[in-house]
């Protein structure tokens, strides 16, 4: 098994999310992290889903993806060769004897204080998702009190875009009678 | 300036404009607003059905008997989930059907409302697109795009759901002239490269088989085909759902393969060293035990659906296309490789499939109590009601034999419900394609069982003046249940007694003999009631069904019960452990490396 980013352009209609994780629960795959989100196209949203699976299968799904009517392109993005970030809210406890090395922590992994309690911090931080493991490992021993993660969004690197070409049809089918 | 009209309106002037002629449904609440300008509408026929399953099954035979697009409609709630079943049955066989169904007005959406259910989430996995519409200015557009998207690419149900208030609302009504769909683009010509190489490996091979499943009649290719076979002079096998897309009388054919097919079209399969798929999905009951399938072959897999290519068995020259195409470029290709002197040689290969063909025929026992064999009664239905007739199977082994039994030489004259393998299928789907297809005689081939799922069609039959004739091959159990209990489970018979002829209804002490009696039963329903016990009576009972056209005909044609489908591949097990009949495997001659 290894992991796979799939980047999924698709309509910005109603019930195209339900339609993309039916699909993915009935063909057996498990979907590790999943990010929905608007694109600079008001009509096309993104999705960014990450998959743990082999070669073939992973073909087969993207087929099935590919069928749907609402899917207009997909993408697998390299790690080596994209932008992956996920983003991390947790909570931990730092009473006045812990908290300044839970700050050292914070500064270390270049992440930021977005709230402070007499016996808590709340961190914000983002990065690659081995980034934000060994992050939660060193806070850890502090004792998190509550941890919340977004799913992975990711982009290629370099000038192109994946919504410019054939993200619009500029073909209408005329109607067969 | 276009017109003002309901949304209702507006939906049966899309439902003319996409050329529908005939829908089969049943009113209700929520999609009542639709019925009331239904009965004004001069150009579409309503038949009203007994069960929303029948409306599904109907549309579904209508549509593989006529290629056209056929059309059900029901309320929402349990209206629409009962049309569940035909809707994945139609997804499993590729059938292009378009489903209308009601919902509850939009503000009631979501709050458990009566008669609520959420059917297109339901129908998210068994269809090829679905819709719900809540904005009555929706609703041209979207039935444009559902009977597009039925009808083309790999055709397949595609469901409609439209809000109450959206019906009831006044509109415009505006035809779109063209379709935007920028994520539905089927790639319907093949990549010029593929065919060359698919060219280059018939001409080498030695012991090729075209595969030909339901694809080949989807496409309408089947005269395409004829041509490939006869210019290469491979054989050909042709899948449940593509008998008829092949003649069974043409010397190439070797009939059907797979679980229940022939000896030689199983065996020449497995010893393929190249598979010519056109159109077929390598099912597992056409495999097999997957792992040990045509262990030999190299694969060509031709698909209008990229995601069916390398499914289950690796292609290795994969061509996304439309079978039509495909097979027409496969030929002029071949043709260009003829002219080169490439040529292939099958001779070898023919000697051995012919005596396979030859040893082990299709065949079976008559009864040794004298009682009616199931195969006898469905051979003679073949041969009396030719193969201008359309037969329409239910599932079991009464399927099985009409598979097998009956010579088709046309396409569209088989009918049954491949992928899901629906009990009940065949009553409905009969009454379809008799509607679309007034000038044929079409015969249901149901089984007891299967029959009465969906005997109550036959009330929309005798009404609508759709004389379909049924032949139920009465065994009094579930049959082909029945043969796997004897066979895999110690002939431990639970629960597949129904009783139906008489021997379960005596043991159990009943007082009547048949529970229920068919021939009452039809008479009941408004239909000519017959019953044929004895091989000797089998063709006159025939012939007298075939001179009724006036009014629907049922036979009880009372048969044994322990009758058998051969050959057999039994489940999960490979194709090399074909059975003839029980414990009987074929011998194979080990001359000339015959056993691989």
């Amino acid at each position: 098994m290894s992991r796979h980013t799939l980047s999924v352009l698709v309509e910005n209609k109603p019930g195209v999310l339900a339609r993309i994780a039916g699909l993915f629960s009935r063909r057996g795959f498990n979907i590790d992290s999943l990010a929905v989100g608007p694109t600079e196209h008001d009509d096309v949203s993104r999705m960014t889903i990450v998959v743990n699976v082999e070669e073939l299968p992973l073909e087969q799904v993207t087929k099935q993806l590919n069928k749907l009517v609402e899917v207009l392109k997909i993408v697998e993005l390299d790690p080596a060769s994209s932008v992956q970030r996920e983003l991390i809210l947790v909570k931990v406890a730092a009473d006045r004897a812990s908290r300044s090395h839970v700050l050292e922590t914070v500064q270390l992994f270049r992440a930021k204080v977005v709230d402070v309690a007499p016996d808590a911090v709340t961190i914000e931080a983002t990065g690659n998702a081995d980034k934000l493991d060994a992050l939660l490992r060193v806070l850890e021993p502090y004792g998190v009190r509550e941890l919340v993660q977004s799913g992975m969004v990711a982009v290629s690197r370099g000038p192109r875009s994946m919504t410019d070409r054939s993200a619009r049809s500029s073909t209408v089918t005329p109607i067969a009678r | 300036m276009p017109d003002q009209v309901t949304g209702a309106q507006s939906l049966v002037r899309s439902l003319e404009s996409a050329g529908v002629e005939t829908v089969f449904g049943i009113p209700g609440g929520a999609i009542l607003p639709l019925y009331d300008p239904l009965m004004d509408s001069t150009r579409i026929r309503h038949i009203l059905v007994r069960h929303e399953q029948g409306a599904g099954h109907a549309a579904t035979g209508y549509a593989q008997a006529t290629g056209r697009v056929g059309v059900c409609m029901a309320t929402s709630g349990p209206g629409a989930t009962n049309l569940v079943t035909p809707i994945a049955d139609a997804y499993m066989d590729s059938v292009p059907i378009v489903a209308v169904t009601g919902q509850v007005p939009s503000a009631a959406i979501g709050t458990d409302a009566f008669q609520e259910a959420d059917i297109r989430g339901i129908t998210m996995p068994i269809t090829k697109h679905n819709f719900l519409v809540t904005n009555p200015a929706d609703i041209p557009r979207t039935l444009a795009e559902a009977f597009h998207i039925a009808s083309t690419g790999r055709p397949g149900p595609v469901l409609v759901d439209v809000a109450k208030d959206a019906l009831q609302a006044l509109t415009t009504f505006d035809w779109p002239t063209t379709i935007d769909l920028p994520g539905y683009r089927p790639v319907t010509k093949p990549h010029g490269k593929q065919i060359r190489e698919a060219a280059r490996l018939i001409v080498e091979s030695s012991r090729p088989v075209l595969y030909v499943g339901g694809g080949v009649l989807k496409a309408r290719a089947w005269a395409e085909l004829r041509t490939l076979a006869e210019l290469t002079g491979i054989p050909v096998v042709t899948t449940l759902m593509a008998r008829g897309a092949f003649p069974d009388s043409h010397p190439q054919h070797l009939g059907m393969p797979g679980m229940h097919g022939t000896v030689a079209a199983v065996t020449a399969l497995q010893k393929s060293d190249l598979l010519i798929s056109l159109g077929a999905r390598f099912d597992d009951r056409v495999t097999g035990k997957l792992s040990s399938f045509a262990p030999d072959a190299k694969i060509i897999h031709a698909d209008i659906d990229p995601a069916e290519i390398s499914k289950n068995r690796t292609a290795d020259v994969p061509i996304v296309g439309d079978a039509r195409e495909v097979i027409a470029d496969l030929v002029l290709a071949i043709t260009t490789e003829h002219e080169a002197g490439h040529r292939g040689d099958y001779e070898g290969w023919w000697a051995q499939v012919d005596r396979w063909r030859t040893v082990y025929p299709l065949g079976y026992d008559q009864p040794a109590d004298g009682s009616l064999a199931p195969q006898y009664v469905i051979e003679r239905l073949g041969k009396i009601a030719g193969p201008e007739a359309l037969y329409v199977a239910g599932v079991g082994q009464h399927q099985m034999w009409a598979a097998q039994f009956i010579g088709y030489e046309n396409p569209g004259t088989w009918l049954n419900s491949g992928g899901l393998g629906t009990m009940g299928y065949a009553v409905p789907a009969a009454m379809g394609a008799k509607a679309g297809r007034p000038d044929a005689t079409v015969w249901a081939i149901d089984g007891d069982g299967c029959f009465q799922m969906t005997n109550q069609e036959l009330a929309t039959c005798a009404i609508n003046d759709i004389p379909i004739k049924v032949a139920i091959i009465n065994n009094g159990t579930l049959g082909m249940v029945r043969q796997w209990q004897t066979l895999f489970y110690n002939e431990r018979y639970s629960n597949t007694d129904l009783g139906g002829a008489g021997r379960g209804a005596a043991a159990a002490g009943a007082r009547v003999e048949h529970i229920p009696d068919f021939v009452k039963l039809a008479e009941a329903y408004g239909c000519i009631g017959m019953r044929c016990e004895k091989a000797e009576d089998v063709d006159s009972t025939i012939e007298r069904a075939m001179e009724i056209d006036d009014r629907p005909v049922v036979v009880d044609f009372t048969v044994h019960q322990d009758a058998m489908v051969w050959p057999m591949v039994a489940a999960g097990t490979s194709n090399d452990e074909i059975q003839v009949a029980r414990d009987m495997a074929p011998q194979w001659d080990t001359e000339g490396g015959e056993t691989r």
